[in-house]
């Protein structure tokens, strides 16, 4: 079929290292208007190095032909359609980008005193008391840098509260449809992770949680809507068991994409949740971040908030380090201020009927893929779905087609392959999640598309196999990369 | 709705495919008792154009580094950014993009930061460095977890002068995983690390000792012999470098017997952002690449046996080792990454030996000023962009009295060492001219 993918001028361009010419000078530091200091007499010669070497010499034009020339082997939101579930890859608007860069905002030095800031504390106090509102929670830390941050900054927070009680837990409980992040994070925090299974069948079930829920256990650690994009309903019910064991709900916020305006988690019962301003409140994703993961708590752990908070006092604002029971500091300074500046553009931007429908049409997309794709591609759970949906190579593999050739064949008509292998219940997942900015026109495509690539694997699988084609490399061996780690570039010898 | 693509016509066909009728039906999955009975208590959305007003009036309440002379450093630099940097990371293919995990459509940023990991190898004269992690402060965290796993001990030194929000930090990290932390004090005379403290306090079941270089008070550090403490114990050493300008012009990590060299690259390419997205970078020798935490990309090939890059060593990872892993990290600062790779790469190596050059002629220069003027140097070793100096008056007072002349004369140190009282951090870069360095000596006249 006719596809959108077809073949640009890309050129060969060699490693930066490899375009340097000795003597050759890029950017010139300005003249001095002080008195040159000789370094070998200012510093102890010991502690001075001798050369930088391997460091590359290059003309200006080059560099920016290099990255110029390297961007055009990469495919961004703004390049087409990036269906990769779970992690929300909507549009980031140019205005956000803009405000982000606005001097006012981006030439701040940490360490100003607070009255040169009152801006910059404003917006940070702004976005805190939007997100609580959003999420139903009561405070919020914009400290985290991203979502397995504010993972670990909550977790440490509920094994704190257990400490200022005196009574220390030491389990957590996670269904296996969990993020890899939330099991790592719990351990980085010193809990043991008491699995639980659900082979992503129902929702979870009060009794499943009850049946290791005890006292020694902090809490349970969920998604909601888990990563199968159902909505966890008996939520409410499974809190008040877990609270009734004096242990805390953690939400992992990573799909409030679907759940705006719509319903709170802290009226679920959830105490803590992170949220990733790079997903839901559309933050780029920088080619692998920088993100942000502000972490929003019940009133129970609101005393263990990293430090410092933003406090109001009539008009003023200012950081309080004042928090006697606080875990202390996840990073230096106050957080990813620029995320935060984009996340807020984009919520002014949207307004609280924006985002109410943001979370509607992200809802509406993806069941129309589901409902649309579906008998094409197995359809791991036949529910209604919220914000994302999960298929499965079942039907292909009796032509020898997997999960991975189907993404690859994606590539050459010209879009980003969904999120695949995960959840790991979901044999040869693909978790298809479309986000709210696309239009059906393009949904229509991509449906199409799928349906063509179904279709390859009956009648020529080798094209799957094959696949890509059309990008700048084919199919890369990632298997070699381990196996023969060239992990730097090193001059020939 | 900004964003959002829908005509009527389009709900209307979505919902005839679903078989549902209104929206309602749709969301039907939502538990009635837990819908929202009120709109969300949000202002109303704004136009770009009304947005864009607030948000210039919003920055206009606070005060620059270019409206103020500052000479504040602490971990956040100022420094030019060159337009190319800016112009690259505004590509958005670069910017729109996730962690590249299929790499036949990410080559681009998979060979951005494999040179990247390249040069903060060259820079430390270290084996092999990961993609980056958030800033320098978690990069400390995460190289004192990585020693752990490495020595299997616990314990963890921290030199007195590596940056407190540093040393924070590790103390919140490691406070899951029992915290065993321990101080080494620094000379109250010449600024630096004393090895006699870091001999009293390291022990057998010491993990690492960690030195900042140039430390929080600017100081210059004597790794080599805190090294040689360190590697007796059979303990391993981190080095922290937080001006990675000064990389420039000083030994590399490398080659003053560093284990695992850590740091913040924010002054390559990244904007002081009132503190963030900064950039943690981590770089060790080969035999400790599975004990390392964060992303790693390696060379490879392709199909046609032509060069590629792609993700390595996702075992360490979390999404394959789960509770397993090296660490809970999931992605990396990829963008400011690109940001400061293109700033090195830049400026060349000729050029970085220059600007650390005129760091260091400024910071010299303004030493000199502020002597003159009456201020006195804290300490005796020697520097690189950044000193401390005494004052004889409340050095809140003095700082306060500089705003007024709208001069940011530095941090003064109280808040972090209750017993330096009269201590003030100052900071020198190329953005600070010979008036503004001039105007600052002469108002801290008599202080």
């Amino acid at each position: 079929m006719e596809s959108d993918g077809i073949k640009g001028l890309l050129h060969e361009e060699p490693v930066i290292f490899e375009k340097s010419s000795a003597g050759r000078i890029g950017i010139e530091p300005p003249s001095y208007d002080v008195p040159e200091a000789d370094p070998a007499k200012v510093i102890p010669a010991r502690l001075l190095r001798e050369d930088l070497d391997g460091f590359p010499d290059v003309a200006e034009i080059d560099t920016v032909r290099h990255y110029t020339r390297l961007s055009q082997w990469n495919f961004g939101v703004d390049s087409g359609f990036y269906p990769l579930g779970s992690c929300t890859m909507k549009y980031n608007p140019k205005i956000n980008e803009w405000a982000a860069r606005l001097p006012g905002l981006s030439l701040l030095h940490p360490y100003q005193p607070e009255g040169l800031t009152q801006g910059a504390l404003e917006l940070m106090h702004s976005l805190e008391a939007y997100l609580a509102e959003i999420t139903g929670m009561i405070a919020i830390t914009l400290q985290p840098s991203a979502g397995a941050h504010g993972e670990l900054c909550g977790l440490l927070m509920i094994s704190a509260y257990f400490k200022s009680i005196g009574k220390p837990r030491t389990k957590i409980i996670i269904p296996d449809t969990a993020h890899g992040t939330n099991p790592a994070s719990s351990h980085l925090a010193g809990f043991k992770v008491v699995p639980i299974k659900t082979e992503g069948k129902d929702a979870l079930s009060v009794e499943t949680v009850a049946a290791v829920m005890d006292e020694e256990t902090a809490g349970l650690m969920l998604t909601n809507p888990n990563t199968i994009g159902l909505f966890e309903k008996n939520i409410k019910e499974i809190a008040e068991l877990v609270h009734k064991k004096g242990g805390f709900v953690y939400c992992d916020g990573a799909n409030m994409n679907a759940l705006m305006g719509l319903t709170k988690l802290g009226e679920m019962g959830v105490d803590v949740v992170q949220l990733n301003l790079h997903k839901t409140f559309s933050t780029p994703h920088g080619g692998g971040g920088p993100g942000s993961g502000p972490v929003g708590v019940g009133k129970r752990l609101e005393p263990f908030l990293p430090k410092p908070r933003i406090r109001k006092e009539g008009n003023r604002y200012s950081l309080d380090y004042d928090r006697p029971q606080s875990i202390g500091r996840m990073k230096a300074f106050y957080g990813n201020f620029s995320i935060m500046v984009r996340a807020y553009a984009y919520i002014r931007r949207m307004g609280r009927d924006g985002l109410k429908r943001a979370s509607e049409a992200a809802i509406l997309n993806a069941n129309y893929i589901k409902e649309k794709l579906k008998g094409t591609y197995h359809l791991a759970f036949d529910e209604p779905c919220m914000h994302e949906c999960v298929f499965s190579d079942k039907i292909q593999l009796g032509d020898g087609v997997s999960t991975l050739d189907v993404a690859k064949r994606l590539i050459d008509y010209g879009y980003h392959p969904p999120t695949i292998y995960f959840p790991l219940v979901v044999h040869g997942a693909i978790m298809i999640e479309p986000t709210e900015t696309e239009t059906v026109e393009t949904l229509d495509k991509f449906i199409e598309v799928m349906k063509a690539i179904a279709e390859e694997a009956k009648t020529d699988p080798e094209i799957l196999k094959n696949a890509p084609t059309r990008t700048k490399v084919k199919r890369v061996d990632e298997t070699r990369a381990a196996r023969e780690p060239v992990l730097r570039w090193k001059k020939k010898e | 709705m900004p964003y959002i693509p829908h005509t009527e016509q389009d709900i209307q066909k979505i919902l005839k495919a679903l078989g549902a009728s209104t929206v309602e039906d749709v969301l039907s999955q939502l538990p009635a008792s837990l819908r929202l009975k009120k709109p969300l208590d949000l202002p109303s959305g704004l136009s770009e154009q009304e947005l864009g007003a607030h948000l210039r009036e919003l920055g206009g309440r606070n005060s620059t580094v270019q409206d103020y002379s500052s000479f504040l450093g602490a971990g956040a630099y100022n420094h030019y950014i060159p337009a190319i940097v800016d112009s690259v990371i505004s590509r958005s293919e670069f910017f729109t993009s996730y962690t590249p995990y299929q790499p036949e459509l990410s080559q681009g940023t998979l060979q951005a930061i494999f040179e990247y990991q390249t040069l903060v190898c060259q820079l430390t004269g270290m084996d092999v460095a990961n993609a980056s992690l958030y800033d320098g402060a978690t990069a400390v965290a995460e190289a004192c977890l990585m020693a752990r796993r490495i020595t299997g001990r616990q314990g963890i030194v921290l030199s007195g002068a590596l940056h407190p929000e540093y040393r924070e930090t590790v103390k919140t990290y490691l406070v899951g995983t029992g915290d065993q932390l321990s101080e080494a004090m620094y000379c109250t005379e010449t600024g630096a690390t004393l090895p006699g403290a870091v001999e009293a306090v390291i022990d057998e079941k010491t993990a690492c000792v960690v030195v900042q270089h140039p430390n929080f008070f600017g100081c210059l550090e004597d790794v080599e012999a805190v090294a040689q403490i360190v590697h007796r114990k059979k303990a391993l050493l981190v080095v922290v470098v937080n001006e990675a300008v000064s990389l420039g012009l000083l030994k590399p990590p490398a080659e003053t017997g560093c284990d695992i060299a850590v740091g913040e690259n924010q002054s390559f390419g990244n904007a002081l952002n009132y503190g963030g997205p900064y950039l943690g970078f981590m770089a060790t020798k080969d035999e400790f690449i599975r004990q390392m935490p964060g992303r790693l990309i390696g060379q490879t090939v392709d199909r046609d046996g032509r060069r590629a890059f792609c993700l390595t060593f996702a075992t360490r990872e979390q999404h394959i080792r789960r509770e397993r892993a090296t660490s809970n990290i999931c992605t990396n600062h990829g963008l400011s990454a690109l940001a400061a790779a293109v700033h090195m790469v830049g400026l060349g190596s000729q050029g970085l030996k220059k600007m650390a050059t005129l760091n260091l002629s400024k910071a010299e220069y303004l030493k000199k000023k502020l002597s003159e003027a009456g201020a006195q140097l804290a300490f005796s070793s020697p520097t690189f962009n950044e000193f401390t100096i005494k004052v004889n008056k409340d050095p809140g007072e003095v700082l306060d009295n500089l705003l007024g002349k709208k001069i940011i004369g530095g941090l003064g140190l109280k808040r972090f060492y209750p017993a330096l009282d009269r201590h003030i951090l100052v900071a020198a870069t190329e953005m600070n001219s010979r008036a503004e360095m001039d105007s600052l000596a002469e108002a801290i006249k008599g202080a």
